[in-house]
């Protein structure tokens, strides 16, 4: 066991190396320049080689590259062409933004997830199975944003009775705050029902018609005692580890989400920095959302193991 | 029991602290403003973007402003003076004037900043200020400025960002931080600003003109989407919003919670057409002015405003808007001649449908303007080939000439000046058709040493035919610059730069 | 670890009924897929046949009938530039499928030879393969597909092949995951032990049973597909004007959404009964193509 998680832990760092490639690269292979976008309006020729020179723009790939990967090392995730503001305070300022909202969203996935999962193996193939699978798949069955777009529309323009948008911290004011968010956590929660519901109807299913649940069947325990104690909580770990795995999605997941609701965190960063052209923001924000996915990855899969006593060798 | 009773009083002044700050919280009003877009950097030297203007507003006051009907009138400064030969301009400036941090706005800090605009690494204000040679302190409030030649659009360019006055101190220490927390003289200072949520300034108490500033803070919020701005200001999370779409005025207008004011765009949006700038250009529109001619025939630009914007735009065909004192009303805009336009692609020798390569930025209402002017110019035998770029890349694309027919909207700048020289001039930094007619250049050029305006508009009445005739841009409309805001706010005042002035606003009972 | 996946574990083994057949006695057995089958082929008929349902010509603009309500004439409105939104939906299903099945079918080609290469290889090959794929699923997935979208430039085509490369991960680890399972397995050291090669026991022993999973994977992936494409299209880098496709249509009916909520509501609608059909057909599949169940 401890040489597999030993290897992961290992395997964890040409990993993050070619994501730091990968983004890199595809940054390059985008079209336009960023000093041009950056000027915009006021454009002028000596000015933007000002600016090229000054992000190095000028430089060939490998320089570039090597300047940031240095910079990344010492903890200096660049600056931000547009805001002229280090991508790290960005980060710092939006991280609790999107992990609020993760949390949030995972409380909506977590609770559609497994309750309908559990319904739809308990009652397999019954009216009962249907209904609970297309509610949970409705949510991964619509874009976010429409599904965004139709909240906002019937709650905020019609009923009135949320924001529309816009971000107050928990800190500032909580129920403000919860006003704030409970559209968007829904939305994004609700897409990865979906998934949860999967994986514990599948758990369910095979835990059901284990050796120990049927026992404790013969032994005369009523259904719901079985399902709940038995049947539950040994299927709930796997659904656990994959839950942690899908937290690290929906860090990602955010980002349609964010831009309708105009969520100041990660998701909205990124989609504005990348059809600005900010490279270091584009960069540094998807190393940082990647690594933060891996670790969660790896923490799964060790919970997996652990989990698991068939694997522990 | 000592621990309780200390418990108690701390509970007892925590509530009486509560109620206070409450109290205070009531008088002690909040703006907060609704932005298309979350700004660039706030450092009037190196902003580039409309809505980071409609932010400096409030935190940085310039030399002079503008008026309802875009005379140039002082703000930092008290009066102007333009020597005979237009060579040098004195301004005297307005005396007890602060910045934030209680530093004099004198003549060494009006010096201090325009020469900050013209020569820090990384300004664009540079072109804006380029005629300036050098600029002289003649007393504390009095400053002059040296030019190389006369050049008319100066004033208007004080009007804006180049026009205003940083704290030299502030400048100094912070460098190229300055715009993470900016120090200028405006009626509001600068608090905090967390990027893409919020920028917020509160009252300055030293404001030359504090009895006009009545609200205690401002909070900027930028949110993308045009619905769900105004579907915050409606359910009053916000109390005024900048760019409501031209579709949602009637709904706006049935609303008595709200007020509206409905300006003309200072810029314009228009087709910027490749003649010069690569073969392909050479080989369509290029080929003969009468194609020009024949596509702005073809475009029926009242139906345009009707389908888009509900009729609430204004159809045009110049630089500036048929409200403006330099527009040419002997050059109306043109009604739809679909068989005119017909005989002069034929005079022109094109036969059977002139495809044309059309570059569209990528943004809804753009793209539905070009899917109309592609159902209309066909009539006429055009056959455009709409292509949505993505904005960054469409800027990378014009540059290199790769396109015909390219749809650019242009913000607009006080001076007609601003939406004309650097776009039809040689080889200019935004002429992007490659047009080049050296008659047209001459009176480009004429027009800026011209300071009377009555010399300067027959000038551009010449440029003006040559223009329309043969120049890179077919002129479509003028949007409409729609602000709204809660009717609790009042003394708001519509200019027609379309950015929110705050000094004179005031809520309702307070 | 092929966490990508749960139930079926071990091969497909031969009973006196065939494979196919025993699972099509299941698949019948499981209502909500029969019905999103059903869905499926109706809507594929209506991509096929749009020509002949669509009431109107789902280009032809009319500028005096601009945002009209769901009336007779307009059955679900008309849109921004008065073009009927009834017809544009029936045509956007041609977009949508297509980019759904094409994207998907790129990722398959792309992605299961390299799980077969990884898996049955291994060493050197299977670690650096098998590391950017990680590399490429920790990064957002619609992130990847907006740059890349961006790289091609924007259209539905490339729209299609920015999400099939994006997907193409997914399949190389559920392909690879199951090489690894099967590699051991008698008959595939049996069919070593013969003499035969590496590539012909990868095609004719290992690719089979890597099938059903597949199958499973790409149904549900061509779900998450079609919302990628509706994604991409409402940023503006999917399907370019004036053909119509789902997304395109609902990114133009943000702005209107409190004066015409209709140009918002049926594309959207037309979205969600596809890609659930989708996900329930392949829910569906996935129990039918359980080996371990009954």
């Amino acid at each position: 066991m401890f040489t597999l998680i030993t290897r992961r832990l290992i395997q964890l760092i040409p990993t993050i190396f070619f994501v730091s490639v990968l983004i890199f690269l595809l940054q390059q292979l985008l079209p336009g320049d960023p000093a041009l976008v950056m000027a915009g309006e006021e454009k002028d020729p000596e000015v933007i080689e000002q600016i090229r020179k000054r992000y190095r723009l000028d430089q060939p790939l490998p320089i570039q590259y090597l300047a940031w990967i240095g910079g990344v090392f010492q903890g200096d995730l660049g600056e931000s062409m547009r805001l002229s503001e280090p991508v790290s305070t960005l980060v710092a300022q939006k991280l609790p933004v999107t992990i609020q909202l993760a949390v949030m969203a995972m409380i909506f996935t977590l609770g559609i997830g497994i309750p309908a999962g559990i319904i739809s193996a308990v009652k397999k193939d019954t009216a009962w199975d249907y209904v609970v699978n297309v509610v949970a798949l409705w949510g991964i069955s619509t874009p976010n944003f429409w599904l965004g777009i139709m909240l906002i529309f019937l709650f905020s323009v019609q009923l009135g009775w949320l924001p529309a948008s816009g971000y107050v911290s928990p800190f500032e004011d909580f129920w403000a705050s919860m006003a704030a968010t409970i559209m968007p956590a829904f939305v994004l929660g609700n897409s990865f029902a979906g998934v949860i519901m999967r994986h514990t109807r599948a758990a369910m299913l095979q835990v059901m018609e284990s050796d120990y649940v049927r026992t404790a069947r013969a032994k005369g325990l009523d259904e719901r005692t079985v399902i709940l104690k038995h049947g539950l909580r040994n299927a709930l770990t796997p659904v656990i580890t994959l839950g942690a795995l899908e937290f690290g999605t929906l860090l990602s997941g955010a980002v349609l989400t964010e831009q309708i609701f105009s969520i100041p965190g990660f998701g909205k960063l990124i989609v504005d920095a990348v059809f600005n052209r900010d490279y270091a923001v584009v960069q540094g924000v998807v190393l940082v959302t990647a690594t933060t996915y891996i670790v969660l990855n790896l923490l799964a899969d060790i919970g997996y193991i652990l989990a698991n006593p068939r694997l522990r060798t | 029991m000592t621990t309780l009773r200390r418990t108690l009083t701390w509970t007892a002044s925590a509530f009486l602290l509560a109620a206070s700050l409450t109290g205070a919280a009531a008088q002690q009003s909040v703006l907060r403003i609704g932005l298309a877009e979350d700004p660039d950097v706030l450092d009037p030297t190196r902003g580039r973007t409309y809505v980071g203007r409609i932010v400096f507003a409030s935190i940085c006051d310039k030399l002079f402003d503008i008026d309802d009907k875009l005379n140039i009138v002082p703000q930092l400064a008290l009066s102007h003076e333009t020597s005979a030969d237009g060579l040098t301009v004195t301004i005297k400036l307005r005396p007890g004037v602060k910045f934030h941090d209680g530093e004099a706005m004198d003549a060494e800090a009006v010096r201090f900043s325009l020469d900050r605009h013209m020569n820090m690494q990384g300004s664009f204000r540079r072109p804006e200020l380029s005629a300036i040679d050098k600029v002289e302190v003649v007393d504390p409030l009095t400053v002059r400025l040296v030019l190389k030649q006369p050049f008319s659009p100066l004033l208007s360019q004080l009007t804006d960002r180049a026009g205003m006055m940083v704290s030299p101190k502030a400048a100094r220490e912070l460098g190229e931080r300055f715009g993470s927390t900016p120090v200028c003289a405006g009626p509001y200072r600068f608090v905090e600003r967390v990027q893409q949520d919020r920028i917020v300034v509160e009252r300055f108490a030293d404001y030359w003109n504090k009895d006009q500033v009545t609200i205690g803070r401002i909070e900027y919020r930028p949110i993308a989407d045009a619905t769900v701005r105004l579907a915050n200001l409606r359910s009053g999370q916000l109390d005024l919003i900048e760019r409501a779409l031209a579709t949602d005025i009637p709904q706006i207008r049935t609303n008595a919670q709200l007020r509206m004011a409905v300006g003309v765009d200072l810029g314009y949006q228009g087709v910027t057409l490749n003649l010069a700038k690569s073969d392909a250009g050479r080989q369509s529109f290029g080929r003969d002015p009468r194609i020009i001619q024949a596509f702005s025939l073809a475009i029926d630009r009242q139906a345009l405003n009707q389908v888009v914007f509900n009729g609430s735009a204004m159809p045009g065909n110049q630089w500036i808007n048929p409200q403006n004192p330099y527009y040419q009303s002997r050059f109306p805009v043109p009604q739809r001649d679909v068989a005119r336009a017909r005989q002069l692609m034929q005079a022109a020798g094109v036969t059977g449908p002139l495809a044309i390569d059309f570059m569209v930025p990528n943004n809804p209402e753009v793209r539905q303007i070009a899917e109309v002017l592609q159902a209309m110019t066909a009539e006429a035998g055009f056959d455009l080939k709409i292509r949505v770029t993505e904005f960054a890349t469409s800027l990378q694309e014009a540059e290199q000439g790769r396109y015909q027919a390219y749809m650019l909207n242009w913000s607009g700048r006080t001076d007609p000046d601003g939406n004309l020289f650097s776009f039809h001039g040689c080889r200019q930094p935004l002429n992007y058709s490659g047009y080049c007619n050296p008659a047209a250049d001459a009176l480009l050029n004429e027009a800026r040493t011209k300071t009377d305006p009555a010399a300067r508009k027959a000038i551009y009445e010449k440029l003006t035919e040559i223009l329309l005739a043969e120049g890179g841009i077919v002129y479509l409309y003028h949007r409409p610059v729609v602000i709204v805001h809660s009717a609790r706010l009042e003394g708001f005042q519509a200019l027609p730069d379309g950015l929110v002035r705050v000094v004179g606003l005031k809520f309702r009972g307070n | 670890m092929a966490l990508t996946s749960t139930g079926v574990g071990a091969p497909v083994r031969e009973t006196f009924e065939s494979p196919g057949a025993r699972a099509w006695r299941r698949l019948k057995k499981r209502r909500t897929a029969m019905v999103a089958l059903v869905l499926l082929v109706l809507l594929a008929l209506l991509a096929i046949f749009a020509p002949f349902i669509a009431t109107h010509d789902p280009t032809q603009q009319s500028w005096r009938a601009v945002r009209q309500a769901p009336s007779l004439a307009h059955w679900f409105g008309s849109d921004e530039v008065g073009r009927d939104i009834f017809s544009r939906v029936v045509y956007g299903t041609r977009a949508s499928l297509s980019a759904g099945v094409i994207s998907v079918a790129i990722a398959i080609v792309a992605g299961v030879p390299l799980g077969l290469l990884a898996g049955y290889v291994g060493g050197w090959t299977d670690a650096l393969i098998s590391r950017v794929t990680d590399a490429m699923l920790a990064c957002p997935f619609l992130i990847l597909a907006i740059a890349l979208a961006a790289f091609l430039g924007p259209s539905l085509q490339n729209a299609m092949i920015a999400i099939g490369i994006t997907a193409t991960p997914v399949f190389v680890r559920l392909t690879r995951g199951q090489v690894l399972s099967i590699k051991t397995e008698d008959y595939v050291e049996a069919a070593r032990a013969v003499g035969n090669t590496k590539i012909r026991i990868a095609l004719r022993h290992i690719l089979p049973n890597v099938m059903p999973q597949l199958l499973v994977q790409g149904t549900l992936t061509i779900a998450t597909a079609i919302i990628a494409e509706a994604s991409l299209s409402f940023l503006g880098l999917g399907q370019q004007p004036p053909a119509p496709s789902w997304g395109s249509m609902l990114n133009v009916a943000q702005r209107f959404l409190s004066n015409a909520p209709w140009m918002a509501i049926f594309p959207g609608i037309a979205i969600f009964i596809t890609v659930l059909s989708f996900n329930l057909f392949g829910d569906g599949l996935r129990d039918a193509l359980d080996p371990k169940a009954k």
